[in-house]
């Protein structure tokens, strides 16, 4: 079980997440939408402490982190137990592509580096992208650059994906290839929680769909109901918008 | 006007080569040991322990803050005045010892501006993987910053060079002190000083050189 509760972050005096539960099954693909500036990045950087929670318990397979009490050893942990795919790629800029996915797996998880190698090389050729894994990311596409950050993360076999506009920097020509490499990675039963403006990608992907608006969960259920049926005003007005 | 000796200084040349050796491995101890210094107080400067922060930040300014002559004087010649079992200090140990302390205060702050440059998504994606602190900085952060710092770092390492003439003053025979002997003894002081000037000049030129081809090597990751 992965999930939060009670998970509270503020800025200064703006409270950015509002006592924020959620549950989500193993295999789970959970997708949040809703306007920006609601939280819902903030939500997955606080999963993983990018930004430190203020309160709330964290929960990651049999991890469970208090966030006003988690030590430096808890949050580790916790990273560990995640991985994470950001907006703007985010790659290693002194490391080639097969470096950028063999980094944490020989530094952190301290594996061989024929081994991490090995699962590099496998990683890259489900993302493709075998033939660029010398390539440092200066001379990659903005699609092919994300589609490394996805290898990245699916290297570290992680309890969690949790994945942060992945598509909202990239030029349309590139956004298909990376919803396609999601969709795989989605087929293998990862426990995904995705933050999109792709809402047809959504609908198609998602298990569930959660609606966020003002640092709280507005509703949440299956695709059909949220995009066909929505209870609330704030969902419905927000479809419209982005429909 | 006197026409120069030209013969007085084609002969010095070999004469001066020989303490090439010293000069350069002086400036090399030296920049080895502030590099490690430097970098260590700058990262130090970036996390900012508490209590060891403000003894960083003494440390950075006074060896900013006063000349480096002094600074030898004060190892050389003061040191041994307040420690009694170092009854003598050797010369080229003060040079080296205040060579590092004075550079490794100038670099710590370049490399400190390098560091705070790098990309704070750099950072992040480090913590997203996992890495500690220390794994961070090694792996990811300390390569990318090198890139930015090198250029200024090769600067302070041609100061440097050229600093070690400053070791003359405590009595160590090196490039400098070496000229100043063959000046006082042939009273030729303009072929003499030309000659160490060109010498000096062409190590430096030769280091340049090195420095285009370490900067077009460490932008290969950068190309696009």
């Amino acid at each position: 079980m992965t999930g939060v509760s009670g998970l509270t972050k503020r800025f200064g005096t703006n409270t950015v997440l509002d006592n924020i539960d959620l549950e989500i099954e193993d295999g789970e693909r959970v997708v949040i939408i809703g306007p920006s500036g609601t939280g819902k990045s903030t939500l997955l950087r606080a999963i993983n402490f990018l930004d430190h929670p203020d309160a709330g318990t964290i929960t990651v397979g049999d991890l469970s982190v208090d966030a006003a009490r988690a030590s430096r050893r808890n949050i580790l942990a916790l990273r560990r137990r995640t991985a994470f795919v950001f907006q703007n790629y985010a790659l290693f800029a002194n490391k080639t592509a097969r470096e950028n996915i063999t980094e944490a797996l020989v530094t952190v998880q301290k594996r061989s580096r024929a081994d991490a190698e090995a699962r590099a090389d496998e990683v890259l050729r489900e993302t493709g992208l075998l033939d660029k894994a010398d390539s440092y990311p200066a001379a990659l596409s903005g699609g092919q650059q994300q589609r490394v950050g996805i290898g990245r993360a699916m290297a570290l076999d992680a309890d969690l994906m949790l994945f942060d506009e992945p598509t909202s920097a990239l030029d349309p020509e590139w956004v298909g290839e990376v919803l396609d490499l999601m969709r795989r990675v989605a087929e293998q039963r990862q426990t995904m929680l995705i933050v999109t403006h792709e809402m047809q990608f959504a609908r198609e992907i998602a298990d569930r769909i959660v609606f966020m608006d003002g640092g709280r969960i507005v509703e949440q259920g299956p695709p059909s109901q949220i995009f066909d049926a929505p209870h609330d005003k704030r969902t419905r007005d927000f479809l419209r918008r982005v429909g | 006007m006197q026409p120069l000796d030209i013969d007085y200084m084609l002969g010095l040349v070999p004469v001066l080569l020989g303490y090439v050796p010293l000069t350069l491995g002086m400036a090399l101890a030296s920049m080895a040991f502030a590099l490690v210094l430097a970098a260590l107080l700058a990262v130090e400067r970036v996390v900012r322990v508490p209590v060891l922060d403000q003894a960083v930040m003494l440390f950075i300014s006074f060896f900013r803050g006063t000349p480096l002559l002094v600074q030898l004087f004060l190892f050389y010649y003061g040191l041994p005045q307040l420690m009694s079992f170092l009854t003598q200090i050797n010369g080229v140990t003060a040079a080296i010892m205040g060579l590092t302390l004075h550079f490794a205060a100038y670099m710590a702050e370049s490399i400190r501006a390098a560091i705070i440059g790098v990309d704070r998504n750099q950072w992040e994606a480090s913590m997203a993987v996992g890495m500690t602190r220390a794994q961070m900085l090694r792996r990811i952060v300390l390569p990318q910053a090198s890139r930015v710092a090198a250029p200024t770092l090769v600067n302070y390492f041609i100061d440097m060079i050229k600093s070690t003439s400053l070791a003359f003053t405590l009595g160590v025979t090196e490039l400098m002190g070496a000229t100043q002997k063959e000046a006082a003894g042939s009273f030729l002081y303009f072929e003499s000083f030309i000659v160490v000037a060109v010498i000096y000049w062409i190590i430096v030129e030769v280091l340049s050189y090195g420095q285009r081809l370490l900067e077009s090597r460490m932008e290969e990751a950068y190309a696009r």
